[in-house]
């Protein structure tokens, strides 16, 4: 039981699992789909009009809705020459039984870091060209991620949405009086792919019932350039050195068309 | 075949019922008139008028077959999960086996799944519930599945003919907890179909002539 993930409820029953890995000795997931396949994704990006961006990503049956939202404000003495990043996660009760309320937990803590991270690393916010004064004035860009509802991989979806509604916003220059509105110059488009190892079989983007009996979980966050930016391994169980890079070749495949689905949808935005 | 014709109304909670019959399940009365308790269908039969709510979690009711699962051991008792407000504990006296103190991990363990039935409940909703029983076991194998309490009788249909029919296509093994719980156990593919059929009959619950729908769509997956 304490091997399982903490996002789902705690007891699996015994039918389920053995009926799951059951399917996988024959090559079948629990929803019919190949080891290798994501679920449909859908995107409505500028959901939210008040926002400076955002996207509400639908992955299956899990759904997030992400705001950007951009302030100006003082830069981190350690970089006055760059604008300023940070990412929040709430998992309402709404969005399944087992979420509470209160301060956040381990897992959105988890959650909010490893969205953060791809997109810290990969660069793909220019935050040198949000730099309004050096060392006086910055924009800070806030990514809050909300979950609608949780049937597994919330990792993808916060990323998927997260990347896409940053593509979508808008620096609100004007209304603080800093000249013209521009939009959010982004170098790179990161997009996370979490891979979930039940038995000895690796299965892309796990759904409810997959990730509550996983062992292990590596989520690998690449860029358009197929550059790995950040990989974040998660739960008790191990993956060999050639189920990693088998994992990171898959990673690049599956983010690749996610990639084209992004931008696709944000306004026929290109590169 | 007239019945069908009719439109069945809709009613939200704290709607008046002015309908004749005495109050049943889902309605409550309040000076002398009839409220519903529920977003459900309203529903007169055998001179009783009772409200069907559309959603919500199983209310247990003494007699019904569940389906449970295992989620606590204690020494005298197992607690078990029956998708109803609160867990229902399963005393060892309520097995057919027999268990010394301490032992019931031996016979049911965590993640286990059961079908038994409710042996009382009281009026705060705490429920008893039962394996001494012909017929009442261990489910072992198989895939469980979890529907709307609401939509059991169209799953089941009019003296079982949707579930026989499911049965006899698929060749699987099926059983429908009244708690909306359902295990079905037989071939991945047979698992699959059955599956597909129920959540076609959840989402069309609501609609007639779905039996034959159904009967359809298991005729175009044999091909």
């Amino acid at each position: 039981m304490s091997n399982t993930s903490k996002f789902s409820e705690g007891v699996v029953a015994e039918s389920k699992r053995s009926y799951i890995k059951r399917l996988a000795t024959q090559g079948m997931r629990i929803d019919g789909r190949n080891f290798d396949e994501i679920r449909p994704i859908k995107i409505t990006t500028g959901y939210v009009p008040r926002a400076e961006g955002s996207a509400l990503v639908e992955l299956g049956e899990t759904k997030v809705l992400v705001g950007v939202k951009i302030e100006p404000g003082e830069p981190f003495p350690d970089t006055p020459n760059m604008g300023i990043m940070t990412t929040n996660v709430e998992l309402v009760p709404l969005a399944s039984p087992t979420f509470e309320p209160g301060p956040p937990s381990e897992e959105a803590i988890e959650l909010a870091r490893v969205v953060d991270r791809g997109i810290r690393e990969s660069h793909a916010i220019d935050m040198e060209k949000l730099v309004i004064e050096e060392g006086e004035k910055v924009w800070i860009v806030f990514i809050d991620m909300h979950i609608l509802d949780y049937h597994g991989n919330l990792f993808d979806a916060c990323g998927i949405a997260a990347i896409a509604a940053l593509n979508n916003a808008i620096v609100p220059a004007s209304r603080y009086g800093f000249g013209d509105d521009f939009k959010l110059p982004l170098n790179h488009y990161p997009v996370p792919v979490t891979f979930a190892k039940i038995g000895e079989w690796i299965v892309a983007d796990p759904n409810l019932d997959e990730e509550s009996i996983a062992s292990a979980r590596l989520t690998v966050t690449t860029n358009e350039e197929g550059k790995i930016n950040a990989m974040q391994k998660g739960l008790y169980g191990t993956f060999t050195y050639d189920e990693v890079k088998k994992v990171i070749n898959r990673s690049l495949d599956i983010g690749k068309k996610v990639r084209d689905k992004i931008l696709g949808d944000a306004n026929g935005e290109e590169d | 075949m007239e019945e069908k014709k009719r439109v069945r109304d809709i009613v939200v909670p704290g709607e008046e019922i002015r309908v004749e019959g005495k109050p049943g399940r889902g309605v409550f009365v309040e000076n002398g008139k009839m409220y519903s308790a529920y977003l459900g269908i309203l529903d007169v039969r055998a001179g009783y008028v009772n409200v069907i709510p559309l959603s919500g979690c199983y209310i247990p009711k003494k007699g019904d077959k569940v389906i449970g699962k295992i989620v606590d051991l204690a020494p005298m008792n197992w607690v078990v999960d029956i998708n109803a407000p609160y867990y229902a504990p399963l005393h060892v006296n309520d097995v057919p086996w027999r268990v010394e103190f301490g032992d019931t991990g031996r016979f049911l363990s965590i993640g286990d799944v059961i079908l038994a039935k409710v042996s009382n409940v009281n009026e705060l909703g705490q429920v008893w519930i039962t394996m001494k029983e012909p017929g009442l076991r261990k489910l072992e194998g198989g895939h469980i599945i979890k529907i709307a309490p609401s939509k059991v009788p169209r799953v089941i249909g009019k003296g079982g003919s949707m579930i026989q029919m499911l049965k006899d296509y698929t060749n699987c093994r099926i059983y429908v907890g009244q708690n909306g719980m359902i295990w079905i156990s037989g071939s991945p593919d047979g698992i699959i179909t059955v599956i597909k059929a129920i959540r076609m009959i959840e989402n069309e619950a609501h609609t007639y002539g779905l039996t034959d729908r159904i009967k359809e769509f298991l005729e175009r997956g044999e091909e």
